[in-house]
């Protein structure tokens, strides 16, 4: 690391990596729950279950970013960060306040709205607490010598997301108009504002690990960002198709949204010629695996999945179906997952000073999370189709029909658990490393 | 060959105009589409207090609702017309968690008050009138089960 106060990055990692472990216990109570095994429900009732999965995955992931940004920053900027303290305080407060969240939830008290159910009084929390962090961020980037397209694009990411939060907290009373802005939330977080972040992180792994001039990287990060706004806005049309929105967006939300992959496609090309057009080999191998392995799997998981069941007249059979639980794990574990582990990979040598670069405990965690999550998406994928004909051709009652699927989540399960090894591995090789130390101080 | 200038105006240009059309969409969406239905007039006292309990129990953590929410439990946006207003305020007031002998999936036991029962159903008999451009769609097939 160049900088000292990019040792804070550690504590934000760390804390990421923690909820995301967290997470995995909660998808598997779901797990065994779909296969009719629902003895926790007393305590732990699927719905809590279920907020408490997909809030620590959002929770974690914005750690993770916030984590990136505070390593990418002072580095990008040439300048220390603008108030390391302010840093620690906002991390704390944004772990109690989730952790407050996490645990209300296991008390029925919650905003029940898909996947912001953070009650309301802490959802300003979140609010104040995001302005700290942003404020700290943008100070240092202003304070620096250099302002990088890799540093401008990732904060306006950061920036965009905290702006886009904020329809999401307004009361309506009719449910149509409650689900329209949820997506301004929900959807131009995932296909809009976060791929910005996840294209900063990228072009800025890609920059270090391959070598190749910043200017060729960050001219390719423009035109990836572009395509991203240039289908991702009006795609938010494909969650308007049913929910009594006007059927102008069937054909607006289609077209947008099926160009949406594009944004993916160009994302993987970037990363793989790059990494084969550099000349320095960038000896950390863990970091080029999960760069690399983050900008394919995004394409497959966001661009080629998400594709599958985007048009309106697909939709209208898969929507709301498990072919969506399919699609939503391998698209955040691919596009967000992957690159916060992949900066994390790259980052900890860095910060620590240990040069785990290329060992089989890292290869191991690799490929087995790689290919347990894949696993998992299939076994969604067959159930989801299964369900889809069953429930949605053949008119079979809900019920009835997840009887019969019961047997894929056994499926999901096995390859949750070499999913679950996987992430273990990382974690263990995380702890590895040690803590960040100033001797790891470079000036290249 | 394209120049690091022609990308970023790109970039701009398009996240600019995008931005602009989603907007005035939203607005027409909004204001002249979804304001304007008959079913809009008819969001009574009583399906606002539906929908707060639709919320405030996070029914969508189990169910779906426009198809929106989990895949744990059965779509409800037609479930009066599927299983008529007695049956739906009975699991309503379920002192014991519903499904339990059936399935082995439960639903929590709420053991809601005639009063909050009536609430949820208002709402779901609301949520029953909204034009949602064919879903959920009819399935083709009406299958039997074998003995
Ligand atoms: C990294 C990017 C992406 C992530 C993390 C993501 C994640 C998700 C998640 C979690 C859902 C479920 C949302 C809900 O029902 O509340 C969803 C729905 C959906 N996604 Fe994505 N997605 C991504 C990209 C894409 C792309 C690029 C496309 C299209 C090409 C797409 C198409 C869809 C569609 C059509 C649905 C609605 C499914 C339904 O009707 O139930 N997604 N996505
Ligand atoms: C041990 C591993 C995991 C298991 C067994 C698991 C299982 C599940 C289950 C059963 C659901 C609920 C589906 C429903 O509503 O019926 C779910 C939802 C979800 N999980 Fe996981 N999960 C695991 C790991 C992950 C990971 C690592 C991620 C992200 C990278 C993730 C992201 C999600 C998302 C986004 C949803 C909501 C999907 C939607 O609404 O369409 N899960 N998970
Ligand atoms: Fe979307």
């Amino acid at each position: 690391m160049k900088f000292k106060t990019q040792k804070i990055a550690y504590w934000f990692f760390l804390s990421a990596l923690g909820l995301l472990a967290l997470q995995i216990i909660y998808g598997f109570i779901m797990g065994f729950a779909h296969m009719g095994m629902d003895g926790l429900h007393d305590f732990i009732p699927f719905n809590t279950a279920r907020a408490v999965h997909t809030n620590l995955l959002v929770f974690w992931l914005l750690l993770g970013f916030m984590g990136s940004a505070y390593y990418i920053i002072p580095e990008e900027s040439q300048n220390e960060l603008y108030s390391p303290k302010l840093a620690y305080i906002q991390l704390i407060s944004f772990l109690a306040v989730g952790v407050t969240a996490i645990i209300a939830y296991h008390f029925n008290w919650w905003e029940g709205r898909k996947f912001l159910e953070i009650p309301r009084p802490l959802d300003y929390l979140v609010v104040v607490n995001v302005l700290a962090f942003l404020f700290n961020i943008l100070m240092t980037l202003f304070k620096g010598k250099k302002q990088t397209t890799t540093a401008l694009v990732l904060t306006m990411g950061l920036l965009f997301a905290a702006l886009l939060y904020l329809p999401g907290m307004i009361w309506f009373d009719s449910q149509t108009l409650d689900s329209f802005y949820r997506w301004y939330v929900v959807h131009l977080w995932v296909e809009g504002v976060w791929e910005l972040i996840m294209g900063g992180i990228l072009a800025f792994l890609l920059i270090k690990i391959t070598g190749v001039d910043r200017e060729v990287i960050e001219k390719w990060l423009y035109v990836i960002v572009g395509l991203t706004f240039l289908s991702g806005i009006l795609g938010t049309g494909h969650h308007y198709y049913y929910i009594g929105a006007p059927s102008y967006w069937l054909w607006i939300g289609g077209i947008f949204s099926a160009l949406e992959p594009l944004a993916f496609l160009a994302m993987a090309l970037f990363a793989l010629n790059m990494y084969r057009k550099g000349e320095k080999k960038h000896p950390n191998k863990a970091a080029l695996n999960w760069t690399l392995g983050a900008a394919i799997t995004s394409f497959v998981g966001a661009g080629l999945l998400g594709a599958a069941h985007t048009l309106p007249n697909v939709n209208l059979y898969t929507h709301g179906t498990l072919v969506t639980a399919m699609h939503g794990h391998m698209a955040f574990w691919g596009a967000y997952a992957m690159i916060v582990l992949a900066i994390i990979a790259y980052a900890m040598p860095n910060l620590t000073g240990r040069k785990l670069y290329d060992n089989n405990l890292s290869r191991y965690a690799f490929w087995l999370s790689n290919v347990g999550m894949l696993g998992m998406t299939v076994a969604f994928g067959v159930a989801g189709v299964a369900q889809v004909y069953m429930e949605r051709i053949l008119g079979v009652d809900f019920m009835e029909t997840q009887k019969e699927i019961e047997p894929h989540f056994l499926v999901l399960i096995l390859c949750a658990t070499g999913f679950t090894t996987g992430v273990t591995l990382y974690i263990i090789n995380f702890f590895n490393h040690g803590k960040p130390t100033d001797e790891a101080l470079v000036s290249e | 060959m394209l120049t690091k200038s022609q990308a970023k105006l790109f970039f701009l240009a398009g996240t600019i105009i995008f931005s602009v059309l989603f907007l005035g969409l939203s607005y027409d969406t909004h204001v002249n589409h979804v304001a304007n239905q008959p079913y809009e007039k008819t969001i009574t006292p009583a399906v606002i207090a539906g929908k707060h309990l639709w919320e405030g129990n996070n029914c969508m953590g189990c169910h779906t609702i426009f198809g929106e929410g989990a895949y744990y439990a059965p779509e409800l946006t037609k479930v009066i017309e599927r299983r008529g207003e007695g049956y739906v305020k009975g699991l309503l007031m379920s002192p014991t968690p519903w499904g339990e002998h059936t399935s082995g999936r439960k639903m929590v036991a709420y053991g809601f008050s005639e009063e909050d029962a009536q609430y949820l159903v208002e709402y779901f008999k609301w949520i029953g009138t909204v034009d949602l451009n064919g879903f959920p769609a009819k399935p083709k097939y009406k299958i039997e089960k074998n003995n």
